[in-house]
């Protein structure tokens, strides 16, 4: 049984359309068939938070989306957000400060503190680690990717 | 894991809804946030999602009498953000911040909760505590159910075959009190309260201490905090968990009714 859906999206600016099997999660497309491979995958249950990527505008899992839901929605990646230079102050940040060791949860990692920089406003440490609670970080500790997002928004990232 | 292969068709309109939820096999999907890990957990096998994220007439947030219709395709995200709601509702924006994490709340759905009824969720409570009306749509008209007459088990609604839960119409209340314990922000509860006072007495509903959220009504119509606490075991009867003990939930849903008496005995 054919059950592959005709879908298009845009990725990090490049529109295309694709046949696509619906059990098709959004963040095994974006790195079997895009090669998009900076969005990872971990638990695949929406508990790690390593597959974030952004949907029109907004953060989700990519493990919890099917990737046909995508149909006509803009789709941006760690990949995308790096080369427009959007995430460089919080790559130099969590540089910086050590805020990774690993690295596996870091693309997941920079994409939810993205999103907590373009809200505006001054969030305080609790406020930052429950932004970023959906996501798991099994080296750091997650101090020095607090101290990495906080000087980000003190403006010395 | 990976899902178990399915076909998906997005309906257009409520009435091709209708149609495809017909078919054998058939799963509605809204935001997907329960239903693709436990596709993905192969706890379940649909042989087709109907995906109805798409249907804006179901996403709408309305004003009804001093309440509020909430569309059962409203996110997490969107609740928080609403001033109606925070105005009107602010229980339901309360329990909202609970919510799993931002990535969730920003697909997951008020409806998709209600209709999973997930003991340990927070929305089924809030609803039990409000006493809320849910709209169920059908083809050929609809169904409005209290909340309380609408969970009916483990994971089991009152919600039938051919049947699209709709909205949800919560009445306008002022005073109300949501606390919830979980091992972190975001998880599910271990337990967790949902309550409100008004002109007739209080209403409180405990989460995460039985296959549905539980009404406490003896420790609701209680004249005192201490008289409310001894009351409250004849209306909680928790299971145990992987980690609490029938007697630690006990002890913890006394802990948040302790907690939820003041803001829920302030004279009007």
């Amino acid at each position: 049984m054919d059950t592959a859906v005709e879908t298009t999206l845009t990725v990090n600016g490049t529109t295309l359309t694709r046949r696509i099997e619906p059990r098709v999660h959004l963040v095994d497309f974006l790195r079997d068939e895009l090669g998009l491979t900076g969005s990872h995958i971990g638990c695949e249950h929406g508990v790690c938070g390593a597959c974030t990527v952004r949907v029109n505008g907004e953060i989700v899992r990519g493990c919890l989306m099917l990737a046909v839901q995508a149909d006509g929605c803009k789709v941006e990646t760690v990949e995308g957000l790096s080369d427009s230079r959007e995430l460089e102050k919080l790559q130099k940040a969590f540089h910086e400060r050590n805020a990774l060791q690993c690295g596996f949860c870091t693309p997941g990692m920079l994409m939810a503190a993205q999103d907590l920089l373009n809200a505006g406003g001054k969030p305080s440490r609790e406020e930052i680690r429950t932004h970023i609670s959906g996501n798991y970080c099994r080296c750091t500790g997650y101090q020095a990717i607090v101290d990495a997002i906080e000087d980000c928004l003190n403006g010395q990232g | 894991m990976k899902a178990p292969p399915f076909a998906y068709a997005r309906a257009r309109s409520l009435a091709e809804a209708f149609d495809l939820i017909e078919r054998p096999g058939a799963r509605i999907l809204a935001g997907g946030q329960s239903l693709i890990p436990s596709l993905n957990m192969r706890l379940a096998s649909p042989q087709l999602l109907v995906d109805i994220t798409r249907l804006k007439e179901l996403a709408t947030i309305e004003a009804r009498q001093a309440g509020l219709q909430v569309g059962a395709l409203v996110t997490h995200s969107q609740i928080l953000l609403s001033a109606e709601i925070r105005q009107r509702v602010g229980l339901l924006a309360q329990a909202a911040a609970h919510v799993a994490h931002p990535a969730i709340r920003n697909r997951g759905t008020l409806g998709g909760s209600l209709a999973l009824a997930d003991p340990a969720a927070e929305y089924p409570a809030v609803a039990l505590a409000l006493n809320a009306t849910l709209v169920l749509k059908h083809r050929r008209g609809e169904r409005r159910v209290s909340a309380g007459n609408f969970f009916k088990g483990l994971f089991e609604t009152d919600l039938r075959p051919g049947e699209i839960l709709a909205a949800a119409e919560f009445p306008k209340v002022e005073r109300c009190a949501f606390l919830e314990l979980a091992r972190r922000h975001g998880d599910y509860a271990i337990v967790g309260l949902a309550g409100i006072a008004d002109a007739s007495g209080r209403r409180i509903a405990f989460f995460g201490v039985g296959a549905t959220p539980v009404l406490a009504e003896k420790a609701s119509r209680a004249a005192s905090l201490d008289a409310a606490l001894e009351a409250l075991p004849k209306d909680l009867d928790p299971a145990g968990d992987l980690y609490h003990s029938p007697a630690t939930k006990l002890h913890l849903a006394r802990v948040l009714l302790e907690r939820a008496w003041t803001p829920l005995s302030k004279p009007h």
